[in-house]
């Protein structure tokens, strides 16, 4: 008889697993840390994250899974396969990028946030957001899901005596909750008419589901589509995203505007691409509907946002990331269409990476400016080259690269992967709704990129550059220019297989 | 016409490329020791007269390297993989159609650096301008160099965004609108363009162009290439641009510094008649046929509604600004050059490409020119300048009069200057058009555009006439004649004018093979 007890491949789950640990260390470590040694907990924090982004690399070798089934050792609920890997890559890098952010806000904040619980549930977010990629059955998804957006809710409203965070927090929680429902709804329909939890399974069982349940199936397959959405900040589930983002510290804004759609798009991914492939024309015109809408409402909401009024750049950034979830989706429904599943969502992973490196650049460049100015409006950008020349050509790279002009090279051809895969797939209609979005947010992105080249109004403020922040714009920035001139780095990521 | 060796070739097209964008770098960066010049805004404007300078060596010694007898042979070759995801290589290349292209690229570019350093454009710093000019010319060069389609789009749009800076932070009255309305209109195009590109390379299976000028559409289906065409060719015919395309083009214009519109009637106009024939000729040659027609149509439309246009702007108290003017005339040059092209005969592209830089030599002489009567007079507003009687340009200044009738006449098609054979070579195109295109149609554009040719001389001699001409008062201020350095900018443009006027088989003699093998496609 086989032994009932599963072996745990700890080396496969170590990313995840060295992050929730840290968190738990630091939850624990708060306790005796006095006030003076409190950015001590930072910086472990953000050595835990740099140790669990390094141990990604022994896993390059070969996909891994554990946690199999026993008997059947092909169905593992964890996967360390490529995609997994690239995924982690993403979130632990992404996490990493923030919580250099983060150490400069918590600084500034002067004790208006409080440290010990702020990195405890940062690291747990990132935690659940690195288990999710690695997920291949439906209970550890929802799980992770939950994992990684319940902290976030506190994350949003941890400012104290902050009328506006608490407000965001309250918005993001009910509206989540709701989605998270909903999709647990539409996993327990999919669970009734297939039997399984895991995904290959799924996609096996569910092409021979009794006639009767074929309604039942269908339900299922909508309802939990619809809760990953919300987590992509898709349209019509993005409407707490700009109050969100303004109210939450910055840092955390950054971290949803990142990791949040990270977590969204791979969740939509395993489900329709790996769990339900034969459902293709039930998610693939829905997505694409979806992709269309979401795109065109963040572009035009980004594009109507005041660069006088209050927040105006954090709020730019937030409808311009609603609008760029949209062009994540484009190949995930391309996928649906198309004969090479696998290579659509490549476009999509490599269009993340691309999109997280200089989108979290934007943010350390507005967290900088948002130091001097309490207000952070996009008005204050002006003249940011007279007084710090290089933050300003780096911020103008970022917004470039999200626009997808030259010399933004990696955005112009992430851009390119993203068309190429519609037009593949036949869905031209898609592409030109997303050739003039592109447009559209060219309009934004190079407004305010002009408006750092003007003269500055008064007296330029000096922007003084502390470590922490000087070494996310430094990746960041390096990170764009490599990219640049070498993009087969993550566009390599649409020719090749993925799972 | 020297023999050269073939890598050095090679390197020479590569620093065409790569070489303006280092100086661009460079320019940004403080000037190092011994170079320090007069004041930092000397310093790096004479960088800017260094870096294109070099350039415009380089495109020389490439144009006297090339193999002249196998003009449709592609030279030069560099081809490299760069991102195998995507089927991207850098395949660079020249022959003898972007030849011509690519001196008159470096040449406008330096000439414009050269007259900038004499004359800095107003506004701020001329650090970025010559930085945004580098690049400028390095996104042209690169348009007219590379051989793969997705390169084709990015050097296409490298050039907006120095373009867009240029006009909006150097530029006249109105400058912020229009250099909106410049990137807004070419962006969409060039998006639009990005989707026919993919889908002519999906479905062929590469993107390299000179593999789908062998295909010649043979692997691509008619219903593939009639979208392929349609989208690629918007883009296309934004930027020529066509009409009813174009009304980006006379306020970018307006606006624009003197070298800004010099660089953009000169060099950037000619991306998309490029583009129509290096891409859509050979690669989509059923879908073009198809839209021919259509082209030919908006061709003449354009060169009418141009040379109308531009009879209104020089009417007396019509507030005409010579500027626009100029523009609205680059709609109807471009409309002959498309014209030309939608004939499909190699007579026909043969004259588009002759036209085409004609355009560009005659075009940036008189923008230029114009430049330099704002300079002078502070205006360039017809009425204002000509008042009662005439501006009497030729009293005032005689030898700025003198070039800028020179500009006029060769710009009206005079026979002997570079102007006249671009056009008789179109009309001669589409009296006899190609294979599968309706002949009276074509016979009724010729007659349309040989209309539009007479009211292109309309509107010109009243422009003479009212600039040029008229009584000089007693009491007048003498204008400065023409500087040295305004000289040394302008007399290459002259002379290139009458050169290719007296001896258009130079040029036609590189073009006419290389027109002969895309049209037939692949046969060598």
């Amino acid at each position: 008889m086989s032994s009932l007890v599963q072996s745990v491949d700890w080396l496969a789950i170590a990313p995840p697993t060295i992050t929730a640990v840290v968190g738990l260390v630091v939850l624990v470590a708060d306790l005796f840390v006095g006030e003076s040694r409190k950015p001590l907990l930072g910086w472990l924090s953000v050595a835990g994250l740099a140790a669990a982004t390094l141990m990604l690399l022994p896993l390059l070798d070969a996909d891994r899974g554990t946690f199999c089934l026993v008997g059947d050792t092909g169905v593992c609920s964890y996967t360390a396969d490529r995609f997994t890997l690239v995924i982690q890559f993403l979130v632990l890098g992404g996490a990493l990028l923030t919580a250099l952010l983060s150490v400069t806000a918590l600084k500034d904040e002067a004790k208006r946030l409080p440290e010990g619980e702020y990195w405890f549930l940062f690291l747990s977010s990132a935690a659940g957001a690195a288990l999710l990629p690695a997920s291949r059955d439906l209970a550890t998804l929802i799980v992770a899901l939950e994992v990684a957006s319940l902290p976030a809710f506190a994350l949003v409203g941890l400012r104290h005596g902050d009328r506006k965070s608490s407000e965001a927090a309250l918005k993001f929680f009910l509206s989540s909750v709701t989605a998270t429902a909903v999709s647990l709804l539409g996993v327990s329909f999919v669970y009734a008419a297939t039997g399984t939890l895991h995904l290959t399974l799924i996609a096996e069982r569910v092409q021979n589901v009794d006639g009767q349940l074929h309604t039942l199936t269908q339900t299922g397959v909508v309802l939990t589509l619809v809760g990953f959405a919300f987590k992509t900040a898709a349209v019509p589930f993005h409407f707490w995203v700009p109050d969100t983002y303004v109210g939450a510290p910055l840092p955390i804004a950054a971290y949803l505007s990142v990791i949040g759609k990270a977590v969204g798009f791979t969740g939509l991914i395993l489900v329709t691409v790996v769990a339900l492939p034969s459902y293709a024309d039930v998610w693939g015109p829905a997505l694409a509907a979806l992709a269309a809408l979401t795109m065109t409402v963040g572009n035009v909401g980004a594009l109507r946002q005041q660069a006088a009024r209050a927040y105006s750049a954090v709020r730019l950034l937030a409808w311009s990331s609603v609008g760029q979830a949209g062009y994540l989706l484009v190949p995930i429904a391309a996928a649906a269409y198309s004969g090479d599943a696998e290579k659509s969502v490549g476009s999509t992973v490599a269009y993340a990476l691309m999109y997280g490196a200089v989108n979290l650049g934007a943010f350390a460049v507005a967290a900088l400016v948002g130091r001097a100015h309490r207000l952070n409006r996009v008005a204050d950008y002006r003249g940011l080259y007279a007084s710090s020349p290089l933050t300003a050509l780096l911020l103008g790279f970022f917004l470039l690269c999200l626009a997808g002009l030259p010399p933004g090279v990696i955005g112009l051809f992430a851009k390119v992967t993203v068309f190429s895969a519609a037009v593949d797939a036949g869905l031209g209609w898609l592409a030109v709704v997303m050739a003039v979005n592109v447009v559209i947010a060219l309009v934004y992105y190079l407004r305010w990129t002009a408006l750092l080249f003007r003269a500055p109004e008064g007296e330029p403020v000096k922007h003084r550059l502390p470590a922490p922040l000087t070494a996310a714009l430094a990746l960041t920035g390096v990170l764009g220019v490599a990219l640049s001139g070498a993009p087969q780095l993550v566009l390599r990521f649409t020719g090749t297989g993925l799972f | 016409m020297i023999d050269i060796n073939e890598s050095v070739m090679q390197v020479l097209l590569a620093f065409l490329v790569v070489g303006p964008l280092l100086g661009a770098a460079a320019a940004l960066l403080p000037a190092p020791p011994g170079l320090k010049g007069k004041s930092p805004e000397q310093a790096v404007l004479r960088h800017g007269v260094t870096v294109t300078g070099a350039i415009l060596v380089a495109a020389i010694v490439l144009a006297l390297g090339f193999d002249h007898d196998q003009p449709s042979k592609m030279q030069a070759t560099t081809d490299i993989s760069w991102i195998p995801a995507l089927g991207v290589r850098i395949h660079l290349g020249t022959d003898g159609i972007s030849l011509p292209l690519l001196v008159l690229t470096a040449l406008l570019t330096f000439l414009s650096a050269l007259y900038s350093y004499f004359k800095p454009p107003a506004g701020p710093s001329p650090k970025a301008f010559v930085a945004l000019l580098l690049v400028l010319e390095s996104g042209t060069l690169a348009t007219f160099a590379v051989l793969d389609l997705i390169l084709f789009f990015l050097a296409f749009e490298t050039v907006l965004i120095p373009m867009y800076f240029l006009i909006a932070r150097w530029g006249g009255e109105g400058r912020a609108g229009a250099a909106w309305k410049f990137i807004l209109y070419t962006l969409l195009g060039s998006v639009v363009m990005l989707l026919g590109l993919l889908l002519i390379g999906i479905k062929a299976g590469t993107f390299d162009m000179v593999a789908l000028a062998t295909d010649n559409g043979r692997s691509l289906t008619l219903s593939v290439q009639v979208v392929a065409v349609l989208a690629i060719g918007l883009g296309l015919a934004v930027k020529t641009p066509m009409w009813p395309l174009h009304s980006w083009l006379p306020d970018a214009h307006t606006a624009a510094p003197t070298v800004g519109s010099v660089l953009l009637a000169g060099v950037l106009l000619k991306m998309g008649t490029y583009g129509f024939v290096r891409i859509l000729l050979p690669a989509a040659p059923d879908g073009f046929r198809t839209f021919a027609p259509y082209l030919a149509a908006f061709a003449v439309v354009g060169v009418i509604y141009g040379s109308l246009a531009c009879l209104a702007l020089a009417k007396r108290g019509a507030n005409g600004d010579l500027k626009r003017l100029i523009a609205y005339s680059s709609v109807g040059h471009m409309g002959f050059v498309l014209l030309g092209i939608a004939t499909m005969t190699p007579t026909g592209v043969n004259g588009a490409l002759f036209a085409n830089i004609a355009h560009g030599l005659i075009t940036g002489l008189l923008f230029f020119l114009v430049g330099g009567v704002k300079d002078r007079t502070g205006s360039t507003d017809l009425d204002t300048l000509a008042k009662e009687t005439g501006a009497a340009l030729y009293g005032k200044a005689p030898r700025l009069g003198g070039l800028l009738a020179f500009a006029a006449v060769a710009s009206l098609g005079l026979p002997g200057l570079a102007g006249f054979w671009g056009e008789m070579l179109a009309l001669f195109g589409a009296f006899a058009p190609g294979a599968g295109l309706s002949r009276p149609a074509f016979l009724t554009f010729m007659a349309i555009g040989a209309f539009g040719t007479l009211l292109t001389a309309a509107y010109l001699l009243i422009v003479v006439r009212r600039v040029c001409m008229g009584a000089v008062p007693q009491d007048a201020p003498k204008l400065t004649d023409v500087r040295s350095y305004e000289f040394a900018a302008w007399t290459p443009l002259v002379v290139l004018t009458v050169v290719a006027g007296l001896w258009p088989g130079a040029l036609l003699r590189l073009t006419d093979p290389v027109v002969q093998q895309l049209l037939a496609g692949g046969t060598r």
